[in-house]
């Protein structure tokens, strides 16, 4: 049953081929056998899935249950779950079980999905290769000596070792792509304000975007069926109608103008990865799509800017984090200020300290013009790259990240080395634009990633030619020797 | 030397919304504490701000019953400062592009002379919650409560066109004047609804370069404002003149124990950051918006003095006394329709009214002798039926809650006399029975007869239990101490 | 750009983070490498260019004022460090 997509599930709990109940407890049996080789799952909720899959099982009787209905899910633990431990990757909050649900976690068990527990990641989702978790790091099913990309290296793991066929992850500068390409699966960052951001730990709100990781382009499109909503709670969320992602999945790439910018295939990329990446372009092109060369002159500073941008939101949404209402607190502090600075020195992590200080000096005074001011104005540069862009293209493709998953270690020395392996991901976050990765080929016998980035709200037919890519290839059913 | 002061005001006006600025959370005062802190006022992670349109809409009032410009697109900006009654380490404000723009604020001096504030903006802003460091705490330990954590606030900020203490309160009450005429706050200095900061600075009198300045901050009523003021400005004149240079800095004066003193440790580190908070999308006010509330804005308390000169034919002075409070703009008009006597009707409500209220700590509003009470107690006065000095008398028996002015006349038979040939007669008795005093009249010189009535006046009174009409009986007085002359 | 010791500390006094004399070398160096990936903003040519801090120009939707939340102290409290009388308690604060 591990084997399945989430549309194969779904055909099979409604054929009644299989229960919910069974399903559920197949992959707990799996994730209590097997998670201990990845460390993809921190927390996992047996009991509360088994009720949720009898519950679910009964709509499923009734005849008239939603698409996710009984098909069990692991989320991000960036997620707040009601009664469940929310940790974002965290010793601040190792012990935080939150009395209330994030939107996207209410529309999945609205939905009869049924949660199995709790993935892995970065260190409030800092990081791109799941090394800055409290929790330790996650190992990539494909190479265990490698990571599996970050931030949200837990639910591709997850996915990828077939611990479940899908999990929710979210994206501040490439954090569903990024680990998605790593670990040979399937993942979407929507547009900004697709999908709510409520009761999701802020990293840096102006980037930050939740969205689906699962094996096949089909069934992210189911997922973010279930996950995007207009919510009246985000001021950021977009009052704009959810189409059906499924209903154009099987529209012909014929025609298509997919926008290919040179600043993708620049020096840095990995051979074999540039390779695999444009034989995927060459079949997108044998079907009748058109590959056009263009340019995004701004990528370079993508990074950059990015560097300022999210550190300096982040400063100041962790500070929230200070031992008064909840999460960490350090043990008898001698005053107030003793309090604040132990608590938080002892409860973040390394990465999450250095981003911190690299916020607060951007933001300071004296250096904001020079920073932060400057950045928000490379974000309109980027912006315009795109909107030029798609004025001659439908859809821009290139390489997911540079090289495949390294190993663990690798750059850890060097915060900047490990900053440039979101060099391709980060501008659509600045642009607020979706993106997303779907495999492409091998090298070295780890997964390549293939980035396909879309105009706002577009995403419909980014999953549409995913789709189509997956009709003709079957990179997304290769599973890691070990599974 | 002769020393000039300037004043600039900065005033935190807690807005009257049932909610939170960016919660749905009850901004109800009193409550135990933090039972009205939900989630987002808490910082619970993972949550997010919604603007409440009643603050905006307040906002938008604010400025223009101050004639401001309004920002048709303002932005929240977040201040980063770690302290426990601040929730999310930042307080979300704006800086850059507050909601209103330049205005002014014209305030009215004891010496009848006018004069314009100008106010540099005002913004939207949460306000914070309240620590605690007495009462039954462990040992060592302060107490958070953060119901109050996110009610709205706007800071006006004036410019420091103030140049006495006497100015300053008078801006001060003039602003509350206008943010409870038009009801966008209750006006409890005592609840904290509004708070001061006040920059003070001086220089040599006919300079026109600031001096350095400081701020006292929080202060919550009018006579420690004044008494902040005072002392800072005597303090900063002491230390120039003995050779010392001000510091800018910020600075606390505590009412009960008229102690002033420097915050300079806290500011020393303060770099506040401030960056668009990205939660928040920017606000965009459109003509239509502003059109409506600007139609439906209530009366402001210069037009409406002006209306009670016109309108009831009250003094200058005493029109701007009531027209200042909305309450007793309200209670005063219903007393004066009432009893078709408005001279009469201010006298009592500034006078009478005014003051028991202040003494038992009630406003206009919870009253224990309504509008229509003093308006039937008016009437009575103004058909001679009693005399002021009973009415004063009524106006007790009223309070205590013993019915109405006709009810407690009858009751306490307080009924004046006005029939002439009764006072007549009392008048007649008295003088009989005085004739020393009489003898004493007629002897004194023309200059000093007059000061010699009262006497009569007293016995008479006393003769007619306080119930002759004091305005007959001085008739009818005059006219008999005439016929003997 | 490179970034002093002392420059460290006041941002680490800003944001509240104990950092021990012993890391700050180790910080120093690591935050001057990611200042300078940073500091290539500066060749950036903006002359012309807003600021622009959200994806989209949209403009902020207003909430009706209507209470919605009802009293869930208990809860929070439940996952507080510490409280006493229904107060969240913190070392004393010095004015």
């Amino acid at each position: 049953m591990h084997n399945y997509t989430i549309a194969e599930l779904i055909k099979g709990l409604q054929n009644k081929e299989f229960s919910s109940v069974e399903l559920t407890q197949h992959f707990l049996d799996r994730i209590s056998q097997l998670n201990d080789n990845y460390n993809a799952v921190i927390t996992i909720t047996g009991e509360q899935a088994l009720t949720a899959a009898a519950l679910a099982d009964k709509r499923l009787a009734s005849g008239d249950a939603p698409a996710m209905c009984g098909v069990p899910i692991l989320h991000k633990d960036i997620f707040c779950t009601d009664g469940v431990r929310t940790s974002c990757g965290s010793k601040m909050l190792d012990n935080f079980v939150p009395p209330y649900n994030a939107t996207v976690v209410e529309n999945f068990a609205r939905d009869g999905a049924v949660m199995l527990g709790k993935t892995n990641m970065d260190e409030f989702a800092m990081g791109s290769s799941n090394e800055t978790s409290f929790y330790g790091p996650v190992k990539n099913p494909w190479a265990t000596d490698s990571v599996p990309g970050g931030s949200s290296g837990g639910s591709a793991a997850a996915i990828a070792a077939r611990l479940a066929p899908g999990a929710t992850a979210t994206d501040t500068g490439g954090s569903i792509r990024q680990p998605a390409a790593l670990c040979g699966i399937s993942g979407l960052k929507p547009t900004y304000g697709r999908v709510s951001r409520w009761g999701m730990i802020a990293f840096a709100s102006s980037l930050d975007q939740a969205g689906p990781m699962a094996r096949t382009a089909e069934d992210c499109a189911i997922m973010l069926n279930c996950m995007a909503s207009f919510d009246e709670k985000d001021s950021t969320s977009v009052e704009q109608s959810v189409p059906d992602y499924t209903a154009s999945l099987g529209n012909s790439v014929k025609g298509l103008k997919i926008g290919i910018p040179k600043e993708y295939f620049s020096e840095g990329l990995h051979p074999g990865t540039e390779l695999a990446v444009r034989e995927a372009l060459a079949e997108l092109e044998a079907q009748g799509a058109e590959l056009v060369d263009i340019s995004l002159p701004s990528s370079d500073l993508s990074v950059p800017a990015y560097y300022v941008i999210a550190p300096a939101e982040a400063s100041a949404n962790l500070s929230r984090f200070d031992g008064v209402k909840y999460g960490y607190r350090c043990e008898n502090p001698k005053d107030l200020q003793d309090m604040y600075c132990r608590s938080r020195s002892e409860g973040f992590g390394e990465e999450v300290q250095r981003r911190i200080l690299i916020g607060t000096y951007c933001l300071s005074a004296g250096y904001y013009d020079a920073y932060y001011g400057k950045a928000q104005q490379v974000r309109q540069l980027i912006q315009q790259d795109f909107s030029e862009a798609f004025k001659s293209v439908d859809l821009i493709m290139g390489p997911t990240c540079p090289s495949p998953a390294f190993k663990f270690g690798a750059k850890g020395d060097d915060p900047v080395a490990m900053y440039l392996e979101d060099i391709y991901t980060i501008a659509t976050n600045l642009a607020g634009l979706p993106g997303m990765s779907v495999p492409c080929g091998m090298v070295e016998e780890k997964p390549v990633g293939l980035q396909i980035i879309g105009n706002y709200f577009d995403e419909a037919r980014m999953l549409n030619v995913a789709h189509q890519f997956q009709q003709i290839t079957d990179w997304h059913h290769q599973a890691p020797e070990a599974v | 030397m002769n020393w000039e002061t300037v004043i600039g005001l900065e005033v935190h006006v807690q807005l009257a919304t049932k909610t939170k600025i960016f919660s749905a959370a009850s901004t109800t005062f009193g409550a135990t504490p933090n039972t009205q802190a939900c989630a987002i006022d808490l910082a619970m992670p993972g949550t997010l701000p919604v603007l409440n349109k009643q603050a905006v809409n307040y906002a938008i009032m604010f400025g223009l019953a101050i004639d401001a410009e309004i920002c048709q697109e303002s932005v929240f900006e977040r201040k980063n400062y770690f302290y426990p009654d601040l929730p999310k380490g930042y307080q979300t404000t704006q800086l850059e592009k507050p909601i209103v723009g330049r205005g002014s604020v014209t305030i009215q001096l004891a010496d009848g002379t006018e004069k314009a504030i100008r106010i540099h903006h005002a913004h939207l802003e949460e306000d914070a919650g309240k620590s605690t460091h007495e009462g039954d705490l462990p040992y060592g330990m302060s107490g958070v409560d953060l119901n109050r954590a996110g009610t709205p606030l706007i800071e006006i900020v004036s410019e420091p066109d103030m140049r006495s203490a006497e100015e300053a309160i008078a801006f001060a009450k003039k602003l509350h004047s206008i943010v409870t005429s038009i009801k966008i706050c209750d006006g409890e200095m005592s609840q904290g609804s509004m708070r001061f900061d006040v920059n003070v600075s001086v220089r040599p009198a006919g300079s026109s370069t600031l001096g350095i300045r400081t701020e006292t901050k929080n202060l919550n009523s009018y006579k420690f404002m004044e008494e902040a003021i005072e002392r800072e400005v005597e303090r900063q004149i002491d230390l120039i003149e003995d050779g010392g240079t001000v510091a800018q800095e910020t600075r606390l004066y505590n009412g009960d124990t008229k102690v002033a003193k420097s915050m300079r440790s806290k500011e020393e580190a303060n770099d506040y950051r401030y960056f668009p908070c990205p939660d928040l999308l920017p606000v965009l006010v459109s003509d239509e918006t502003i059109e409506e509330l600007r139609q439906a804005l209530p009366e402001l308390p210069d037009a409406r003095q002006n209306r009670f000169v016109s309108q009831y034919a009250l003094s200058d002075y005493d029109s701007a006394i009531i027209a200042s409070d909305s309450n007793m703009s309200a209670f005063f008009e219903t007393v004066a329709k009432d009893s078709n006597n408005p001279k009469l009707a201010a006298n009592w409500v500034m006078g009478e009214l005014s003051g028991s209220l202040n003494n038992a700590g009630l406003g206009f509003t919870e009253s224990p002798v309504s509008a229509k009470q003093l308006a039937g107690m008016v009437v009575r006065i103004a058909d001679n039926s009693i005399s002021g000095k009973m009415a004063k008398q009524v106006f007790e028996a009223m309070w205590q809650g013993e019915g109405t002015a006709d009810e407690i006349i009858e009751s306490k038979g307080l009924k004046q006399v006005s029939d002439s040939g009764a006072l007549e007669k009392i008048v007649v008795d008295v003088l009989a029975a005085n004739a020393v005093m009489v003898e004493d009249f007629i002897n004194s010189d023309e200059s000093k007869r007059k000061k010699k009535l009262g006497g009569f006046m007293g016995q008479i009174m006393k003769a007619s239990k306080g119930q002759a009409n004091p305005q007959q009986v001085n008739q009818i007085l005059l006219q008999k101490l005439n016929e003997l002359l | 750009m490179t970034i002093e010791r002392e420059e460290i500390k006041k941002l680490a006094t800003l944001s509240r983070l104990a950092i021990d004399e012993k890391t700050i070398a180790d910080v120093t160096g690591r935050l001057s490498s990611v200042l300078a990936l940073v500091d290539q903003l500066q060749n950036a040519d903006t002359e012309s260019l807003q600021e622009i801090s959200r994806p989209f120009h949209t403009s902020q939707r207003l909430r009706n004022d209507e209470v919605k939340e009802t009293d869930q102290r208990d809860a929070f409290q439940a996952i507080a460090p510490q409280t006493h009388n229904g107060l969240f308690s913190v070392p004393k604060m010095i004015e």
